[in-house]
């Protein structure tokens, strides 16, 4: 085989790709353009250790099954910090949010980095909502009897029936963490791929 | 299980909760403090200065 | 070359670059937050309110256990009217011409009175009355059922639970009170709780039927108003006790608080609908003039990047 029917093998090709787009530099980065520099970077990694803190209590709590919580203190205390991990993480990931908003943060082609966070944003309110319905106690029965209204008016209520406990909890630990995770991951490798937005060009404030 | 009463919360929230009620505005003592926090630290992140990062700039 | 659009192009940065550890930063980061998180849960917990079943609500309030049971019969509770997915009881809530949920038709089956009532009636064992009232109802004519069920409803107004039975003063009513009885005796013991999760064999996990029974009564909803949950009360963004619930829900749930949403029949399709939309308009900020240009009008930016506005 010569060496030009090496580079046109598909594998060969891929890595190309992705090692010209991801150079090792470019994943694990060692420096940051000096702009990088306020507390408002903070919280898009903040968002995605407080994801790893809601699956780490999420497979604690997977492990004796979902009505463990009900019955032991061990149980409620882990049930505990799972929910305080989704608080965390949803708060962290709001202000991560607005503050890529007011960095327009989609400019230099990162529309799709921004797109990408959108959807795992809608992504994980699906998964907590799967997962207030899971709960298997007096506020999953009232949220998912409540919640049904709105999903069957769309028609989805016909496949996404949320009395279902077995398919809601199947979605909540397997379907929808799996998506969000997925989504975050390509989410970060385009904020890897692209860089931190720049700053604005410093032009004269436009008179009003 | 034995009951282990030291993961008992300390401060349990476990009483019913308190509402502001304003015009149409309906919202628990416990999400207006989350959304107020949220404020809170969205203005500080962006007000307080980030430490050291811009006195050890190298060109590049 | 391409004009500079200052909302969609980003400028080339040929500034300084800072040292950045992404590893310790990540593990700073994990160790806050780890340390965050357990004080959180030691300090307050989370909630778990017993769950409602048939047997508690029953033995609270008979009264309305047995009118929720008749309304079944009679065809007047949420589920009896409520159409797709569930039956054909109307053609449910409609977006503009579309009826979306009818269009999708009847996928999850749910007959309020051979499900919740004549079902597991049939299935209680060694009850002779029973077995005869349930005959009557059986053989007798539509026609006839309705007349029983209307004349009942009718005097049902009045009932009220004394001695262990419920009763109602009606006369003329065929096998209602001896069915209508039988059920509130067995949602007491505990047995419909059963009778309606077993529906789909020895495994369940679905527990459509009994949930739609229980959120046909009143109970229920009280519990819930007790708790702040209704739909007026920007109920779904509200958590049980007094912890925080998902407050991330608080645009979906304000339509419901405003008209013409706030007493539209529509207005969960329609919630959905703009719902939809707003979270279409999130998703394509990028390429939204006017929504585009809104951070660099606003000019927060300058405050995030002032150390960098100012060197430069």
């Amino acid at each position: 085989m010569s060496s030009t029917d090496i580079e046109r093998q598909w594998t060969t090709r891929l890595r190309h790709r992705v090692t010209g787009h991801l150079p090792p530099e470019k994943v694990l980065p060692d420096t940051q353009p000096a702009y990088v520099a306020s507390w408002i970077y903070v919280f898009g990694v903040t968002t995605m250790v407080a994801l790893s803190m809601v699956i780490l209590t999420g497979f604690v709590l997977a492990i004796r099954g979902p009505q463990w919580w009900h019955t032991s203190d061990v149980g409620h205390y882990v049930n505990s910090l799972h929910l305080w991990s989704v608080e965390v993480f949803f708060f962290a990931m709001v202000i991560h949010l607005w503050g890529k908003f007011f960095m327009a943060a989609w400019r230099g082609r990162r529309a799709l980095t921004w797109m990408t966070g959108v959807v795992t944003f809608l992504t994980s309110i699906a998964a907590a909502f799967t997962g207030y319905v899971s709960q298997t106690n007096f506020d999953s029965q009232w949220i998912s009897t409540q919640a049904k209204d709105g999903i069957n008016a769309t028609g989805a209520g016909s496949i996404f029936n949320v009395l279902n406990l077995g398919q809601m909890l199947m979605w909540h630990i397997v379907l929808l963490p799996l998506v969000a995770v997925i989504l975050t991951a390509v989410h970060v490798v385009m904020v890897r791929v692209r860089g931190v937005v720049p700053p604005f060009e410093d032009a004269p404030p436009e008179k009003p | 299980m034995v009951g282990l009463p030291l993961l008992a919360a300390l401060f349990p929230l476990d009483h019913l909760g308190h509402y502001i009620h304003w015009g149409w505005v309906y919202i628990s003592y416990a999400n207006a403090i989350v959304v107020a926090l949220m404020v809170i630290c969205f203005v500080a992140a962006i007000w307080v200065p980030f430490p050291g990062r811009n006195r050890r700039k190298e060109s590049r | 070359m391409k004009r500079f659009r200052p909302d969609v192009d980003a400028p080339e940065y040929h500034g300084p670059y800072a040292p950045y550890d992404i590893i310790k930063e990540g593990t700073i980061a994990f160790v806050v937050v780890a340390i965050l998180v357990v004080a959180l849960a030691t300090l307050f917990g989370s909630p778990d309110t017993k769950a409602v079943t048939i047997r508690s609500w029953s033995n609270a309030d008979p009264v309305d256990f047995a009118t929720t049971a008749l309304g079944e019969l009679n065809g007047t509770t949420i589920t009896a009217g409520y159409g797709a997915p569930y039956n054909h009881g109307s053609l449910g809530q409609e977006l503009g011409p579309l009826h979306l949920a009818n269009l999708v038709g009847v996928t999850i089956p749910v007959n309020p009175v051979q499900d919740f009532v004549i079902a597991p009636l049939t299935s209680v064992p060694n009850d002779h009355p029973l077995r005869v009232a349930l005959a009557q109802w059986h053989t007798a004519s539509s026609a006839q059922r309705a007349t029983w069920v209307s004349r009942y409803s009718h005097a049902a107004v009045h009932m009220t639970w004394s001695n262990g039975h419920i009763v109602v003063p009606a006369t003329d009513t065929g096998p209602l009170g001896v069915m209508i009885n039988s059920l509130t005796q067995m949602a007491r013991s505990g047995a419909l709780d059963q009778a309606l999760v077993t529906g789909h064999g020895f495994y369940t996990t679905n527990y459509t039927k009994p949930l739609l029974f229980v959120a046909d009564g009143t109970y229920f909803a009280n519990l819930a108003k007790s708790q702040h949950l209704l739909g007026n009360q920007w109920g779904m963004m509200n958590e049980t006790d007094s912890y925080p619930g998902q407050a991330w829900l608080w645009l979906y749930t304000f339509w419901y608080q405003v008209p013409p949403f706030s007493s539209s029949p529509n207005a969960d399709v329609q919630v959905w609908a703009i719902m939809m939309l707003a979270s279409a308009l999130l998703l394509l900020v990028p390429f939204i003039p006017g929504l585009r240009s809104i951070p660099r009008k606003v000019r927060v930016y300058r405050l995030i990047w002032r150390e960098h506005y100012r060197t430069s």
